[in-house]
């Protein structure tokens, strides 16, 4: 097996300690006086808000910055001037969620990468091809070693990240929320992968807010809240309730809102729709207006593709999108928000935000265009900041200095961000693409509370989601797509976990047959 | 993030020298961050020469600086826009000759063909020299924006072409036969004792800052530059942006290059050049406009036109050899940019 690690001595002491770690950036302290343990062949799972620390622990611990004070400790010995380099070397492997890896390489050229076989300066290609292979064999992971990444799906190079960790000497791997983009099936391969690895006495630290996850994999759950340790308590004996209130400092008894589904009339009729690169072929779906309509399937499975096909994003080939009963020709962005249409990326870094504007501009660029914010091209900037400041003031953003750069931000607070633009227009129709995906339980119950006062207020609200629980949840009828079609339509008491699964399922079987 | 965030960014000590010198290190640090190093850099320059020289602060020695100065910030406004929105404009040194070609040689023809009506000459060159200068900006914007060719290799390939272009109308031969009009009261007139060319950059600059902070187009540009996925997905048509800023870009240059033919009394395909498009981006960049697009404001870019001529006004004093000048605006560039990259660093998210 490719996956060497070197077996530790049996001892009690720990693998990883730190006591007392303090980081300040620019005069905020991100972390204060944060103790953490982690002993060989344990998981340990860090729980808190975003915001809490928990980034700027696990950065800490692999070396890309150094903590101003405390005492860090691995494998016994008190380790200084950590870089990442060397990090690496001593066997502290991260996944950060933002991937570190070269687009335009193929995936076995970034498992190596910086770590190349060679002899003299030139590259043992059979040798790389072979253990890369070797690799992901032992993972079981679906993955093609040369293929380019950027070619690749975002499942796929998480998946990527997770092998290129592996690879080499691993003492303690951290995985912060490595499942965010994986597949069910997927998933179940990461956990047997690190049962594997526990059993091998690798130490894992695991940053999710998933709750399901924490139960299935966590023997610790260390607390963060605001930069300090809160608590570090036995997974076995914690309950659900336990963690999310020591997270958010408050109890909270339902995750996801009651809403009052009242439906009116169709407001998006979707007909035989068939995207320019087949990612969604012959759909037939509506939503109409109070209501939400969620739209459910696996990675890939194309309904990411419909909601952007109908806001204008992705080329149609074939059918017919009808808004308010005309029919829509030619969709583009700029037209759907004219027609009330608003649409909620998945990824707010690369498709929502500008990062170096501040809050007040990138809450304010899809409204622009009115005559309330501009007059033959020239910005109402008391307009705009009032108009802004208000609604940032509604969405209760914290701290409400809405001249900060959005890049400043914790990931809940850019999505508020992204829902301040829904309110700076009059609009319809609300396409959410994975909404809470990277943001924490307060974050999430906040965007509920938000859809909730959209369909109470009569929109037409379409939510897709790969967190079944969610979509189910949210939704008063909900789709199944699977393989670019809609698999199933299931509503009321049909609207079950797993009837959502068994209509993938069935899928799969007429394809076989 | 934490909740004390708020406290750092409100609370930055007045700028004045004397809490820059004694606060503790981070206020200072801070207080260095938000005025920038460049009228630190620009004060301690101007010291120095007045100290050294005493033709530095001489009245020819100021008018020709500041002559120079209004040149360079009005070519490096549109060069910054264009940078803002994520681009990069090679050619603005081509178009300001061109432009003085082609508006000289408009003059002269018209002016020929309808002796004494200076008048109808004058607006006939200029016409054509700024559009001239807006031709070249459309096809940079186009090729960039419909055919997706980086602006840099776009903007290469019209600088060469246009280049071409002016030594073909010349021959190398500057072009004269201008309206009299046109050279003596507007090229090398004086108002208040400043020469029109800094009237002209004062009012291109008050314009720019207006674009800048208070129109559509201004804040497109930025949100462009910040992140043109988001920009799509939030409804703003990329391409109509991406072409503005270009042909902004070239028509500024034109503009330039008509001040320079009216000061100088000829068109001469030898003005601009390498050196003003180099400077041009110089002056964008030490002026704190982000090569990574979405930041910058014109303002700033007019100071560090300040300080870089004044620097090649010193240089000039102290006789160094004007060879090694390009030597200094290179390292200073790299320096600037160097600067950028360490205090993003320092920023970085929490």
């Amino acid at each position: 097996m490719d996956i060497d690690t070197t077996t530790p001595p049996p001892t009690d002491a720990p693998l990883l300690a730190l006591s007392g770690i303090s980081k300040r950036f620019t005069g905020v302290k991100a972390l204060d006086g944060v103790d953490l343990d982690v002993k060989a062949g344990e998981l340990h799972v860090l729980f808190g808000e975003n915001g809490a620390g928990k980034s700027t622990l696990i950065n800490v611990i692999s070396g890309t910055f150094p903590p101003d004070e405390g005492s860090f400790r691995f494998g016994g010995e008190e380790i200084r001037h950590l870089t990442p380099q060397r990090a690496r070397a001593i066997g502290i492997s991260p996944v950060f969620q933002e991937f570190s890896l070269v687009p335009s390489l193929t995936v076995e050229e970034n498992l190596f990468l910086g770590r190349e076989a060679s002899v003299g300066g030139v590259l043992r290609a059979g040798e790389m091809r072979r253990r890369a292979a070797a690799l992901i064999e032992e993972l079981g992971f679906d993955l093609d070693p040369g293929a380019r990444v950027d070619r690749l799906s975002r499942a796929h190079q998480q998946m990527t990240e997770i092998a290129k960790a592996l690879l080499g000497k691993v003492r303690l791997l951290i995985l912060d929320e490595p499942t965010a983009s994986l597949t069910e099936r997927e998933t179940g391969r990461l956990f047997e992968l690190i049962a594997r690895l526990k059993d091998q006495g690798v130490g894992l630290i695991y940053v999710s807010h998933r709750m399901r996850e924490i139960r299935a994999l966590a023997d610790r759950v260390t607390v963060l809240r605001d930069g300090r340790h809160i608590r570090t308590l036995d997974a076995a004996t914690a309950t659900d309730g336990d963690l999310v209130e020591l997270m958010t400092g408050r109890r909270i008894d339902v995750l996801f809102p009651e809403i009052p589904h009242a439906p009116g009339k169709v407001v998006v009729d979707v007909e035989n729709l068939t995207l320019a690169d087949g990612t969604v072929k012959e759909v037939n779906l509506y939503a109409r207006a109070g209501e939400i309509t969620g739209i459910a399937g696996l990675v890939g499975c194309g309904k990411s593709e419909l909601v952007r096909a109908i806001y204008g994003l992705e080329p149609v080939a074939d059918g017919t999108v009808r808004i308010h009963g005309t029919p829509y020709e030619a969709p583009t962005a700029r037209q759907s928000l004219k027609r009330g249409i608003a649409y909620f990326p998945a990824n707010r870094v690369a498709e929502g935000l500008a990062l170096s504007r501040p809050i007040r501009e990138n809450a304010s660029l899809t409204a622009l265009d009115l005559d309330r914010f501009a007059r033959f091209g020239v910005l109402r900037q008391g307009a705009e900041r009032s108009a802004v400041g208000a609604i940032m003031e509604r969405l209760k953003l914290r701290p409400p200095n809405i001249e900060r750069p959005v890049g400043a931000l914790s990931g809940g607070n850019r999505q508020k961000v992204m829902l301040g633009r829904a309110l700076t227009r009059e609009l319809s129709v609300f396409l959410f693409d994975e909404p809470s995906v990277g943001i924490d339980v307060g974050a999430k119950l906040e965007v509920y509370a938000f859809m909730k006062a959209l369909v109470e207020a009569g929109a037409a609200v379409i939510v897709v989601s790969s967190e079944l629980p969610e979509v189910l949840a949210l939704s008063n009828r909900l789709y199944v797509m699977h393989h670019g079609r809609v698999a199933a339509e299931l509503t009321g008491a049909d609207k079950t976990e797993q009837n959502v699964l068994a209509s993938f399922f069935r899928e799969e079987m007429t394809e076989a047959a | 993030m934490t909740p004390t965030t708020g406290a750092t960014t409100g609370t930055t000590a007045p700028g004045t020298a004397h809490s820059l010198a004694s606060a503790a290190r981070p206020h200072s640090l801070g207080l260095l961050r938000r005025i920038g190093f460049l009228p630190v850099l620009l004060v301690a320059l101007v010291a120095g020469m007045a100290a050294t020289d005493p033709q530095f602060y001489g009245p020819i020695n100021i008018l020709n600086i500041l002559r120079n100065t209004a040149f360079l910030t009005i070519v490096a406004c549109g060069q910054a826009m264009v940078i803002i929105a994520g681009g990069f404009d090679l050619s603005v040194g081509a178009v300001v000759a061109l432009a003085s070609v082609v508006s000289a040689k408009v003059m002269a023809v018209t002016l020929a063909a309808f002796p004494g009506s200076e008048g109808l000459a004058t607006a006939a060159g200029v016409a054509a020299g700024l559009g001239a200068g807006l031709a070249v900006g459309l096809v940079n914007g186009l090729c960039v924006a419909r055919l997706k060719v980086s602006g840099f290799i776009v903007t290469l390939g019209t600088m060469s072409a246009t280049t071409g272009v002016a030594l073909m109308i010349t021959s190398g031969i500057p072009v004269y036969g201008m309206p009299q009009g046109f050279v003596k009261e507007f090229g090398r007139a004086q108002f208040l004792g400043l020469p029109t060319a800094v009237y002209a950059a004062l009012l291109v600059l008050a314009l720019m800052v207006f674009i800048q902070r208070r129109t559509l187009f201004g804040r497109y540009v930025y949100a462009i530059g910040g992140n043109a996925d988001a920009a799509v997905v939030s409804g703003v048509s990329i391409n109509r942006h991406l072409v503005g800023t270009y042909m902004l870009s070239g028509l500024l240059a034109a503009l330039t290059g008509l001040l320079l033919t009216a000061q100088v009394g000829s068109g001469q395909a030898s003005l601009g050049g390498d050196r003003m498009m180099l400077q041009s981006i110089a002056a964008a960049v030490i002026g704190g406009v982000s090569l990574r697009g979405g930041i910058g404001r014109v303002e700033i870019v007019a100071l560090s036109a300040l300080f870089l001529t004044i620097l090649g006004n010193a240089l000039n004093l102290l006789h160094i050899d004007s060879r090694l000048q390009p030597v200094f605006l290179g390292a200073i560039m790299v320096a600037a940019v160097a600067l950028d990259e360490l205090g993003r660093r320092r920023n970085a998210r929490v």
